[in-house]
């Protein structure tokens, strides 16, 4: 496979699951302001923050408004975590390794941006939001339907889940790194209206209110979310999950083309301390400085990646 | 479709009395089907030139245009001749140049010609095969009259709309392909895929691997020349993407550097090695024309061969499929005033009005007048063009081509179509049956290019 499609698999699945995770961002961000009374447009701060794009919105409004907020991670394309702007690349990078592609994979990515772009054509009314959302996680949905029931499993598909996996754990990380200070121990007067509602939050952006409350019988607290979203291996966008899979499909690469590259060590050690160390500890080593270290070595990692397998653009 | 006195022609029997029991608002309703499915699969062009316009749709018609065996192989054997003959003259005049010796075709149309690459003289691609994909588009002006308006020996493209048409009519109608015996066209990509591993170079070991050089994502043709790769099973490669290493052409892969022993390329002569041609050309391999002259690598088609259909050159055809197979062209050619000669541009000058006008060296249907639709001021206008620079125009009568029904928004009517059958050449010329039928959707026009609004259909080759 040409260095250069790696690369545009790679990225094509990490701005497809961006797209994703900046939709449950903004599903999160409604939620809230629905259901608090006193939830000011400055609460889309951490959710711009928690999308990487609090300084270039500032760049763009001078103000913080709600609209404003959402519309910039909805549909700027000055902003390029935008979902528009997010499918424009994704489907850029399809279009780019077509070949790579199975026609369903390909026609799914397709169908995704004409209807994406469609919708995202004008700014959204706040009545239209439950559409819009639904429809960008519905096509991004159906892209990894067709991915996962017709493409080859080989390199292809290996650099195609790295690609998702890199892009999920930063996107994860992420969101806790800034909403740390809520999951604090000192911070947490267990049980208050205001903690319920931040934590729902969290896992709201991560799809995962329900399946918490099954998971640990339906006891809320700081540490219990912190574990679930870095430690717990059977959810699907925790920082564990992500690195047994990204393990997994680099592994199969390694076997495949005969030859470990850095990129191998520093994934498989990351794993070993997602599974090995327990909550508490990370608690008590600090959690924003675990998720900082962690979001630097996932950077590394991502970098080796490119690296090890000869990653260019055209 | 219909013959004089109003029965369908004996190809269309099948199809008109299915079509008489079909409801024409469902009919219309399919067109719009039909421009979603493309959308979706992405098959788009570009047209250059055009301000936001980088991905747009050529317009499909449901009608088929249906052809019978008897036909067909009347057109095959016509095909094959010209093809042969077509890979013989490029052989000659870049070796010994009888054709010129035998006085049958001027020196200078050849020498001065841009198309004409000194860098081939004396050199033999591999299985001697120089134009292995060829584009033959012909017209039909009567029941059993049909001319050949272009060669089309460099890329000919428009392959994958005759895949894709196919695929979408049989999506849409399949009950259609169950009453008509259809000749298939889909194996053209496993067709072309062998046919060019078969010629690899001498200096290949092992299976050949194939590729195919693209421009890149933002060239008009970028979905073919994908469409083609996926469906041969073969690496699709840009310029950046290969290097010469070692004598041979590699290309960079996620294990370093795999060689290529067959390449399909899509870009044209001037842009493929800026080591010998065009030195700002970036989207070439430089160096690549000494890895192919010392046999490591064959290139499809081979530099060189725009001289066989060149627009000058083709007036000779006549002679030239005479002088190499040694039998009369079973094809007729249209008649072309050269407008270099001044007793034709004489002529031209005089009835512009009634010719078609072209550049000699254009394609896509650009720079060209069709006098008998163009205004007084346009025939004036161009007239002077002529006049500056003759030996940059041929001139040809507009020919009274036939016409196939297609679907308006009333029903049905008919419109001008030229036909472009795809004929792959290696120790063997194979012809598809079928190939891309264009249709000029403005009623009375007789340009058929997807640059100027012409539209396409499936081409139906019938078993019998």
């Amino acid at each position: 496979m040409l260095g250069r499609t790696a690369n545009g698999l790679y990225w094509m699945f990490r701005y497809i699951e961006r797209a994703e995770n900046i939709a449950r961002l903004i599903d999160a961000g409604l939620r809230v302001a629905l259901t608090r009374t006193n939830f000011a447009d400055e609460d889309w701060d951490g959710v711009l923050q928690s999308a990487g794009v609090r300084l270039n919105y500032g760049d763009v409004h001078a103000t913080l408004t709600s609209a404003n907020a959402i519309d910039f991670l909805l549909r700027d394309t000055s902003n390029p975590s935008s979902v528009l702007s997010c499918i424009e690349s994704g489907r850029h990078n399809a279009r780019m390794v077509r070949t790579a592609l199975t026609r369903e994979t390909w026609e799914a990515t397709n169908e995704c941006w004409i209807d994406l772009k469609r919708l995202l054509v004008r700014k959204a009314h706040s009545a239209d939001m439950p559409e819009i959302i639904d429809a960008i996680k519905r096509r991004t949905g159906l892209i990894r339907g067709a991915f996962h029931g017709t493409m080859l499993r080989d390199d292809i598909y290996n650099f195609s889940r790295i690609g998702t996996f890199i892009e999920r754990a930063d996107n994860t990380a992420r969101i806790l790194d800034v909403k740390y200070y809520v999951l604090l121990p000192a911070a947490a007067q267990v049980g208050s209206s205001l903690d319920n509602m931040q934590w729902e939050s969290i896992l709201r952006s991560v799809s995962a209110h329900r399946s918490y409350g099954w998971v640990y019988d339906g006891e809320y607290n700081a540490s219990n979310i912190a574990d679930f979203l870095i430690l717990n291996g059977r959810m699907p966008r925790s920082l564990a999950y992500c690195y047994e899979k990204a393990v997994s499909n680099l592994g199969y690469l390694a076997q495949q083309y005969g030859e470990r590259h850095a990129a191998h060590d520093t994934a498989e050690r990351t794993h070993a301390s997602l599974r090995n160390r327990g909550i508490g500890d990370i608690m008590e080593y600090g959690l924003h400085e675990y998720i900082e270290d962690f979001i630097a070595q996932n950077n590394r990692l991502g970098q080796e990646i490119s690296d090890g397998y000869r990653f260019y653009q055209g | 479709m219909m013959q004089t006195g109003g029965t369908p022609r004996l190809p269309y029997q099948t199809y008109h009395d299915w079509y008489a029991q079909q409801d024409p608002a469902c009919l219309i309703a399919k067109t719009t089907e039909a421009e979603t499915i493309f959308r979706k699969t992405g098959i788009t062009f570009a047209v250059y030139g055009h301000e936001d316009s980088s991905e747009k749709l050529i317009p499909f018609d449901l009608i088929p245009r249906i052809i019978s065996g008897r036909e067909w192989r009347r057109l095959a054997q016509g095909i094959e001749q010209r093809v042969i003959a077509l890979n013989a003259f490029l052989d000659d005049i870049y070796h010994r140049q009888e054709i010129i010796k035998a006085g049958r075709i001027p020196r200078e149309i050849i020498e001065n010609n841009v198309a004409f690459l000194p860098e081939m003289i004396g050199f033999r691609p591999p299985g001697g095969v120089y134009t292995h994909i060829v584009g033959t588009d012909i017209v039909r002006t009567g029941e059993d009259e049909f001319y050949v308006l272009e060669d089309n020996a460099r890329t000919p493209s428009g392959v994958s709309y005759m895949l894709e048409n196919r695929e979408t009519m049989m999506q849409m109608f399949p009950e259609l392909f169950h009453i008509n015996k259809i000749r298939p066209v889909e194996n053209y990509p496993n067709l072309l895929r062998k046919s060019l591993a078969s010629l690899a170079p001498k200096g290949c070991r092992g299976k050949p691997r194939v590729a195919i050089l693209t421009p890149g994502i933002y060239n008009s043709a970028f979905y073919e020349h994908a469409f083609l790769a996926d469906q041969m099973g073969v690496e699709l490669v840009e310029g950046s993407d290969l290097r010469v290493i070692d004598g041979r052409v590699a290309m960079r892969t996620t294990r370093g550097y795999q060689t290529i022993d067959v390449l399909y390329r899509r870009v044209d002569d001037d842009y493929l090695d800026p080591l010998t041609f065009k030195p700002e050309s970036t989207l070439g391999v430089p160096g690549i024309m000494d890895v192919y002259r010392a046999g490591n690598i064959t290139i499809a088609n081979a530099p060189g061969t725009g001289i066989a259909d060149d627009k000058a050159v083709y007036s000779y055809m006549p002679e030239i499929v005479e002088f190499y197979t040694g039998r009369k062209p079973l094809l007729e050619n249209v008649p072309t005033w050269r407008c270099s000669e001044a007793d034709s541009l004489k002529y031209v000058l005089e009835h512009i009005e009634e010719l078609v006008i072209k550049e000699v060296h254009g394609s896509g249907g650009y720079g060209m007048l069709v006098g008998p639709t163009a205004t007084k001021q346009e025939c004036a206008d161009f007239a002077d063009k002529l006049k500056a620079r003759p030996s940059n125009y041929i001139a040809q009568p507009t020919l009274s081509l036939s016409t196939v029904p297609i679907m308006v928004d009333k029903g049905i009517a008919p419109r001008h179509v030229d036909l472009r059958p795809y004929v792959l050449v290696s120790d063997k010329v194979q012809i598809i049956p079928g190939g891309l039928t264009r249709v000029a959707l403005k009623e009375g026009s007789l340009v058929v290019n997807s640059s100027q609004g012409g539209g396409t259909k499936d081409t139906w080759v019938l078993e019998d």
